[in-house]
């Protein structure tokens, strides 16, 4: 009860009320751009509220179908991607793959540690914005090179040291934006990847120089097929905006692989409003591009990896359940690494911010030692214990996923259905096109009222 | 000399017996004929080769470029010499857009005109150009230099790093944080040498120099938690 309300002072007063428009944080944000004149940049993705996998429950198996046992029957987990024109597809254990992270925006230690989780659980690593390093490159049994718009440390060599190639056109986090490397970052050796002077901000160029909307698109798809021989996966990798297009267009132009990125997606650098207010769901995305792949006959042909938000086994689960091939982890590989660690929180707080919400992986300070340059910094990332917990949690992800399955009573992954889905709310009814919890319909379902 | 028919025996045949040169190769002369506009021809060579192009091509001929010399008897679609690494591609006619886009060595000759986003990106190639290049030329032009003979089009350097624009004729505009610079003997020199390479009759003092004013190059940082 507030003093104001007190009766024995005088009559009843209001109490205060602070404004749900008008909340602490965002005149926060008002006072310190009043006083900046600067806009904020951060690290991570949205970080507000979205309909999410969390909206979805798996129905499990019934009278009408029967599961299968938890920890004997088994229950495949492997996928194989670039199975359309590549002739040497990539064929990994898991459907859970690592998203592309640039040397640079993380140390090459981290990057490291990348490679030798993903690679000891059977899975893929992918480089970023900044080229491919001899650590990653080494340390990864299946590496995927970004061709990038910035196109820093690009090079043929590498390219056909990849085991395919994924074409960046967006990112979740940024739909329609380039990137950014603070000057902090840039070491000797970034600067020198990059062909750029060290301690100047380095800008990733928002759209690619050499060709533009999707006729030219196929075509760049045919020069990097010839100067690989046709050996590589091809992926394009696109952020979450029109989806059905953007999915129907990249087969068009031939790839192999789609790679959808939703707004929940990380990032290592990009303006706050950027990354709260641009782009899809996730969870919106995924029906409108498998929708794409069906209508033009090429589901699991051209194989689809979804990323942005993906945290748990459940979410791979239900990602998968909703026709993805294999999902994509940026910001959980960093967590199981160490990133966001409560052992840093006295270090976190001289910086004013707090374990689970430290974002500034664009100022280089990271006390884990993982979003970096720092030589100090870094040594704090052990590669090898990093390493290992990556594959644990990878591990984890996988068995939780195929726990879920086996109650849905599938031998495979990929054998997860919409069918198996309901909805928890009527956003996530409609925008994953699965009924309501204990209902038949959903928002927009043909014949639903809607 | 080897002479390959592309119309006749397809682009993949091509680009797979480029490939299959090596260092000490000595099948080193090689002319394509029938080029006939196709894309990616002679794309990612990585040998001391010389590749002739009887004709006009389509887009990213000669492609991450190593080491080859590709003459292309005609023009050439958008993005030739794509993120060249190394050797000489020369063209005889004009270029489409974004030539040399991205290439981070090597020399490129046009003999001709090249369209808009000439050098785009270009991370340490040399671009010189006979004739006139298109608008935002040189955009975030990191390094290497740029040789344009004729006249430059709208917002020439337009957020340009650290490679040199070196312009004979009139600049339509210069784009942002792009200024002309003071040319020194040091320039005078580099310039000598490019464009005797490059088979031109111009005179370097009659250029004038561009790069960056290097304003752009610290983004104000936010003070944001
Ligand atoms: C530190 C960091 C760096 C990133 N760098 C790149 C990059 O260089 N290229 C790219 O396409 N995406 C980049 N991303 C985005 C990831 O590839 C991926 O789309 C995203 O992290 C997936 O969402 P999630 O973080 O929720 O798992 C980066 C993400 C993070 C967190």
């Amino acid at each position: 009860m507030s003093v104001k309300d007190n009766t024995e002072n005088g009559p009843p007063q209001t109490v205060p009320i602070q404004s749900e428009t008008f909340s602490n944080p965002i005149n926060a944000e008002i006072r310190r751009a009043a006083a900046t004149g600067i806009y904020d940049i951060r690290g991570g993705g949205a970080k507000r509220r979205v309909p999410h996998f969390d909206d979805l429950l798996f129905l499990g198996a019934s009278v009408s179908r029967y599961p299968l046992e938890g920890y004997r029957e088994r229950c495949d987990t492997k996928v194989t991607l670039g199975t359309r024109f590549a002739k040497k597809p990539i064929e990994l254990d898991i459907p859970i793959t690592i998203a592309g992270m640039s040397f640079g925006a993380l140390s090459g230690r981290a990057k490291e540690a990348l490679g030798r989780g993903a690679s000891a659980a059977g899975t893929s690593t992918t480089t970023g914005d900044g080229g491919m390093t001899p650590e990653e490159r080494g340390h990864s049994s299946k590496l995927v090179y970004q061709y990038l718009p910035s196109r820093y440390g690009m090079n043929p060599d590498d390219l056909r040291k990849a085991d395919a190639i994924e074409i960046v056109v967006g990112q979740g986090a940024k739909p329609g934006g380039g990137g950014m490397l603070l000057g902090q970052k840039i070491s000797d050796r970034v600067a020198e990847m990059r062909n750029l002077p060290k301690g100047i901000d380095q800008r990733s160029a928002c759209r690619h120089p050499d060709w533009t909307g999707p006729d030219d698109l196929e075509i760049k798809i045919l020069e990097l097929r010839e100067i690989t021989a046709w050996e590589k996966p091809i992926y394009v990798k696109v952020g979450g905006t029109r989806p059905y297009y953007d999915t129907a267009l990249a087969v068009k132009a031939g790839a192999d692989v789609v790679v959808l990125d939703g707004m929940q997606g990380g990032t290592a650098a990009t303006q706050d409003v950027f990354i709260e207010h641009v782009g899809l769901p996730t969870l919106a995305c995924i029906r409108p591009a498998v929708q794409a792949l069906q209508d033009l006959g090429v589901h699991r042909e051209v194989q689809l990896i979804v990323s942005g938000g993906i945290r748990t086994g459940a979410d791979v689960a239900k990602a998968m359940a909703l026709g993805a091939d294999a999902v994509a982890v940026g910001t959980a590989a960093l967590i199981a690494l160490g990133d966001n660690d409560p052992r840093w929180e006295s270090e976190y707080q001289k910086l004013g911010t707090t374990t689970g919400a430290y974002d500034d992986w664009h100022e280089g300070m990271d006390p884990a030692g993982i979003t970096t340059q720092d030589p100090e910094l870094q040594l704090r990332l052990d590669p090898v214990d990093a390493g290992r917990r990556l594959r644990n949690y990878l591990n984890v992800m996988t068995l939780e996923a195929q726990t879920i399955a086996r109650a849905c009573g599938h031998n495979d992954l990929h054998n997860l259905e919409p069918e198996d889905l309901c909805a928890l709310t009527m956003e996530a009814a409609a925008m994953a096109r699965v009924p309501l919890a204990g209902t038949e319909w959903w928002p927009g379902k043909s014949g639903s009222g809607f | 000399m080897q002479t390959y028919d592309l119309e006749a025996e397809g682009l993949r045949g091509l680009n797979a017996s480029l490939h299959a040169q090596s260092e000490q190769t000595s099948q080193t002369n090689w002319e394509v004929v029938n080029p006939k506009g196709s894309h990616a021809i002679a794309v990612g060579l990585d040998a001391p080769i010389e590749v002739s192009v009887q004709g006009s091509t389509g887009y990213y001929c000669a492609g991450m470029n190593k080491q080859a010399t590709v003459h292309v008897k005609g023009s050439v679609g958008p993005g030739v010499a794509e993120n060249m690494m190394s050797g000489l591609v020369k063209v005889d006619g004009d270029a489409s857009q974004y030539a040399g886009a991205t290439g981070h060595g090597g020399l490129l000759v046009i003999k001709g005109n090249a369209s808009s986003r000439c050098g785009i990106s270009m991370k340490g190639i040399d671009i010189v150009v006979h004739g006139n290049i298109g608008h935002m030329s040189a955009f975030m032009a990191q390094s290497g230099n740029l040789v344009v003979c004729g006249d430059a089009g709208d917002a020439l350097g337009d957020s340009i790093y650290e490679a040199r624009l070196f312009v004979r004729g009139s600049v339509k505009s210069l784009g942002a944080d792009c200024v002309e610079k003071e040319m020194r003997p040091e320039h005078i020199e580099l310039l000598r040498d490019l464009l005797a390479r490059a088979e031109s009759d111009a005179k370097p003092e009659e250029f004038k120099r561009y790069g960056s004013a290097r304003q752009l190059y610290n983004f104000n940082i936010d003070n944001a938690y």
